[in-house]
């Protein structure tokens, strides 16, 4: 849309300039995805300072105590009352880091996992960018993730920090490749990268040498009963990928101080924090779409929107429908997502870290192995049925 | 010679493939998560829940005043002798007209005291009592020096229940004691 001839247009007919620039605005191919940028890009913070409080009061539930329960109701606003510590405390530089490098390893931790989120499809005109190459996009862009604790291990120059990024750079390295290999085996059965269409195969129902079964088996269509084995694999390699227990080897407290971020403090080491947090709900997230059935619940969504559009207001210049519709699938995907990210606190305080070498053995002898026999078996079993 | 190999028992399939465990193990976190645990809401929200303290408990020493609302201590100074950690000095000063002394200055240094109640005990007056106080804080060093007047503030807040500071004048109870024994004279 030509947007200068309408503001023109309208400013001459309605006289009124800023309802005008307003109308253009809103009618423009812009609107949509700038409001999704700010909206979203607005939720990965907040979802995050959410997860350190449900971490942190978890596991204090878990280890029987109350954990922080001052700050707010029920301390929820525990996390921005610690932002503000973080922003006050003084940022201490160390005189022996490489200056650049030091300073652009948090910024690495946190931009990839937002960026991240971009491909991931919220519900079904809920997604900012809906590229055909999704899921290599997304895995391209969040794979970046270990520069910053690579480089935030090199940079410090002193030895943990360093010991800790080179065990990080091994691992989320290892674990990429059972984690693509997991994900290729999803993509094989859907047909497409797209992710978008990922989540719409797994909401139709089996469809058997071109015929589609009944209605029953819309309720067995996500990719985890369909690829257990795979679903597995991904869970496991993506709680490697973001150095989350049990393979905390990069940070390891007992071994390493605090791994690659020991040199780090006020908003720089914040900075990682969040980047920590931002990969975990990244990895949810995919798996979520990949597994879980995105935004999609047994086609019981269309029957809501459905009962919602017919009682929707007229449309005016916002479509109330579409809006709800939104705000329902996304609803649906942020449910699901936050019940694997609980998962993944929860797995937290169960299990003990492993050790560097069983953790090499895993993810190169087992998990490797098991996820490319499963991608075999998979490539048969599509190849039979379709 | 006398050593014996202990062989390791060879691992299920379910063992070696470590998720059952896993699972096992998150069954157990649950447990607790939800409260099913045992133990969830042992912990006491200080500042709105306090400890019900023990009768014996020693907490800030303290001064206390009689039924007519004069200081018991007479100066004697066996408190400062006896204190350990050198935390009471007092000066003395007498009072017109009476027999005996009262303290002039009466400090208390709380980052000395160690709580031992050798005052209460050596006190030949029943004029110190451990009181039942146990927050203590201040942001300079003279802040936690506690005087006279703050020694006698904390005293007053002990109950009958507390210490049981005994608020019948000195020589009013030697009168009625020998009077009950049928002894005249002083």
């Amino acid at each position: 849309m030509n947007a200068l001839p309408v503001l023109l247009a309208e400013t001459v007919s309605d006289g009124g300039v800023w309802a005008s620039v307003n109308r253009t605005f809103v009618e423009s191919r812009w609107a949509y995805p700038l409001l999704l940028v700010l909206v979203v890009g607005n939720v990965v913070p907040l979802l995050v300072s959410f997860l350190v409080w449900a971490e942190r009061r978890g596991s204090a539930l878990i280890q029987d105590r109350l954990g922080p329960n001052r700050v707010g109701p029920f301390g929820l606003f525990q996390s921005f009352a610690d932002l503000g510590k973080f922003l006050f405390k003084e940022d201490v530089t160390p005189g022996h880091v490489n200056k650049v490098l030091y300073c652009l390893a948090p910024a690495i931790a946190v931009i990839p996992p937002l960026v991240a989120l971009a491909f991931v499809p919220y519900g079904r005109n809920v997604m900012m960018a809906d590229v055909d190459t999704g899921i290599l996009a997304c895995f391209a862009v969040s794979s970046l993730h270990v520069y910053s604790v690579t480089l935030g291990g090199w940079a410090s120059n002193s030895k943990f920090p360093l010991l800790g990024g080179v065990r990080a750079t091994a691992q989320m390295i290892s674990y990429e490749i059972a984690l693509g290999v997991s994900a290729l085996a999803v993509l094989m059965v859907a047909g497409s990268l797209r992710l978008q269409d990922v989540v719409l195969h797994q909401a139709d129902g089996w469809t058997v040498h071109g015929e589609t079964l009944g209605a029953w088996s819309r309720f067995l269509d996500w990719n985890v009963v369909k690829q257990p084995i795979g679903a597995i694999v991904f869970l496991i390699a993506g709680f490697a990928e973001t150095n989350r227990h049990p393979f905390d080897m990069p940070e390891a407290e007992s071994e390493l101080a605090a791994g690659y971020h020991t040199e780090y403090s006020s908003m720089k080491f914040a900075l990682f924090f969040l980047g920590e947090y931002a990969a975990m709900i990244v990895v949810s997230a995919l798996f979520t779409t990949l597994y879980l059935g995105g935004w999609t619940l047994f086609g019981l969504e269309d029957v809501l929107a459905d009962w919602v559009r017919s009682s929707a207001p007229e449309a005016g210049w916002i479509n109330w429908a579409q809006v709800v519709e939104g705000v329902l699938h996304s609803g649906i995907f942020f449910t699901k997502t936050l019940a694997l990210l609980f998962v993944f606190i929860w797995v937290r305080w169960t299990l003990p870290r492993f050790r560097y070498d069983q953790l090499m053995r895993l993810g190169w002898m087992r998990l490797l192995p098991l996820s490319l026999a499963w991608l075999a078996l998979t490539a048969v079993g599509v190849g039979i049925l379709r | 010679m006398a050593y014996v190999t202990v062989r390791r028992r060879e691992l299920t399939f379910a063992e070696r493939l470590y998720l059952p465990s896993i699972l096992k193990g998150m069954a157990h976190t649950l447990k607790h998560f939800v409260g099913a645990g045992g133990r969830a809401g042992v912990t006491m929200q200080y500042p709105e829940e306090k400890w019900q303290l023990p009768s014996f408990y020693r907490g800030v020493p303290s001064l206390v005043k009689d039924a007519d609302g004069r200081g018991k201590c007479v100066a004697c100074s066996l408190c400062e002798y006896v204190c350990p950690p050198r935390a009471i000095s007092i000066v003395p000063k007498s009072i017109e007209g009476v027999v005996e002394k009262a303290p002039e200055v009466f400090d208390i240094d709380m980052l000395r005291c160690i709580f031992c109640g050798y005052c209460e005990e050596v006190c030949p007056e029943e004029a110190i009592f451990m009181s039942k106080e146990y927050e203590i804080c201040g942001e300079t060093r003279e802040e936690l020096v506690f005087h006279k007047e703050r020694l006698y503030e904390i005293g007053a807040t002990l109950g009958a229940d507390a210490g049981v500071p005994d608020a019948e004048r000195k020589w009013a109870k030697l009168a009625r004691e020998q009077g009950e024994q049928g002894v005249t004279g002083g």
